[in-house]
């Protein structure tokens, strides 16, 4: 994607900046100019109003991706979902903090700002929403102190495991 | 009114790795190492994680818990030594991915461990003058130590975002004091990957001397003494020199307690001691004295003589994850993840 293209996406990517018609009160994202809900288009005309969403949905549905987009191999297997979010629209975004098997349909998730790409090491950084769990899905380990429990993921115990 | 700290966030990625398995692929006794720097294990990026996501994410839960309107800051400046780019700063990106952009001054800070502690001098100042509402100081960091180098066993990366004004002060400034000199006890070269340091110099003529002389330039300036802090708070390379230096100046472990976080999640660099300074806001009451004194390699101390106030009783801490939670939580990794996650595998790119 070139520079000026993403450049145009920054409203969107970094603060899920969509619109709301404040005919019928929908909201959409990406924006739009025109509201296709309103029984006659019209309405909405100049009605559409710039509107930020929070970023608090749940998983609608998801994927796990072994085959990663270029710029994602280092964090194969990874999550793509389908997240509902709590104004309505259903956005694609990338799942973070967890391992495939702690996703599940329903998951309540909220965006967090990360990188998205790099265009080769001396290129322009990508940066832009995913969705991160809300509530956390680690049991809480035990008071602090050196024993407190850090689990041990899967994916960094294998090289550990004995053969 | 004057300028004081208003709101706080704070933000440590969710991977650890500890000492025992750094050591365990250099062929040194990485337990004991930890045991010596007392740090039981120290944080872990993820691939997508730098200083600019990690000052997102610290200063978008200030602002929630503030209830602060991005439109109203005056100035952003990050404090890193491990700013995503070279040329291009960390701090528009931020000042963008939080809606406080255009009409704000914004750069980055360098000063080795201490330009989060420079920034939220700047922001004082500039509040205190009244040229702006809110003045927004970060210092995040993602550092690394060479592989294998004594640094990459305390290395790690996380940061806080404190927004200072003069409306609903959470924590009046009484005092900053400064003390900085030119030091060469650990520097980073341009285009160098990896930092460097003068091994047993960065002790005694560099981090010991600043901080005490600091501390104790401070408290001559308040006309206070140890015993009339509730809590203190020091840079934190590892778990070992402020401690040292907290006994050395007369502080107890008690008052230290909420200000040493190192041990649980690493060197954090610029992140370090406003991160200390995060958890001890984390569970102060209202009318507690705390005496931060923060240290940057090059060499620098800042010093600041702060009280909580009755309006710290009305903030909403709720909001975002407490500094303690990021201490107690964390998905430990293998080092050849690690390895992976921080760069440091050759990909073979053409």
């Amino acid at each position: 994607m070139s520079i000026a293209r993403f450049w145009r996406e920054t409203p969107r990517r970094y603060n899920l900046g969509g619109s709301k018609c404040t005919n019928c009160g929908t909201v959409y994202f990406p924006p739009r100019l025109v509201c296709p809900e309103c029984p006659a288009h019209r309405q909405s005309i100049e009605k559409m109003v710039p509107f930020q969403l929070s970023g608090d949905g749940e998983v609608l549905s998801y994927t796990v991706v072994h085959e990663p987009a270029e710029g994602f191999e280092m964090q194969v297997p990874y999550v793509l979902a389908l997240v509902k979010t709590r104004e309505g629209p259903v956005l694609t975004g990338q799942v973070v903090d967890v391992t495939p098997d702690e996703v599940s349909i329903g998951l309540k998730v909220h965006a967090t700002f990360r990188k998205l790409r790099e265009e080769g090491r001396a290129g322009v950084i990508h940066y832009g929403y995913k969705f991160a769990p809300s509530e956390d899905p680690e049991p809480a380990a035990p008071p602090r102190g050196p024993a407190a429990a850090v689990r041990t993921e899967e994916i960094g115990a294998r090289d550990r495991a004995p053969a | 009114m004057e300028a004081g700290i208003v709101s706080y966030g704070a933000y440590v990625p969710r991977y650890r790795i500890t000492p025992a398995e750094i050591g365990r692929v250099w062929g040194s006794d990485g337990e004991a190492m930890g045991q010596g720097l007392n740090v039981h294990r120290k944080s872990v990026p993820s691939p997508d994680e730098d200083t600019i996501t990690i000052s997102t994410e610290a200063l978008r839960t200030a602002l929630v818990r503030g209830a602060i309107d991005p439109q109203q800051i005056g100035a952003i400046y990050v404090g890193s030594e491990s700013h995503p780019y070279a040329v291009k700063p960390t701090a528009t990106v931020v000042a963008q991915a939080v809606g406080a952009t255009p009409n704000l001054t914004a750069a980055d800070f360098e000063f080795a461990c201490k330009a989060g502690t420079a920034a939220i001098q700047t922001c004082l100042g500039l509040v205190g003058a009244q040229m702006i509402r809110y003045g927004v100081a970060i210092g995040t960091d993602t550092s690394q130590g060479a592989p294998g180098d004594a640094l990459e066993y305390s290395a790690s990366a996380g940061g806080a975002a404190f927004v200072v004004g003069r409306d609903h002060v959470i924590s009046k400034v009484h005092h900053t004091v400064s003390y900085t000199t030119d030091t060469p006890d650990f520097w980073r070269r341009e285009g160098q990957r990896y930092p460097s340091h003068s091994g047993r110099f960065t002790g005694e003529p560099a981090y010991f001397r600043h901080v005490t002389e600091c501390a104790h330039r401070i408290m001559e300036a308040a006309g206070t003494e140890p015993k009339d802090y509730r809590h203190v708070v020091f840079h934190q390379p590892n778990g070992k020199f402020p401690q040292r230096v907290g006994k050395q100046l007369g502080f107890s472990d008690a008052q230290m307690k909420y200000g040493l976080v190192t041990p649980y999640i690493g060197n954090t660099y610029s992140g370090a001691a406003l991160l200390g300074l995060a958890n001890v806001l984390d569970h102060a009451a209202p009318g507690e004295r705390v005496l931060v004194v923060g240290y940057g390699s090059g060499a620098g101390s800042d010093a600041f003589d702060l009280e909580t106030t009755d309006e710290l009783a009305r903030y909403d801490r709720s909001f975002g994850r407490p500094v303690q939670w990021y201490l107690d939580h964390g998905v430990e990794l293998s080092y050849a993840v690690y390895a992976k996650y921080r760069g440091k595998i050759h990909m073979g790119e053409a």
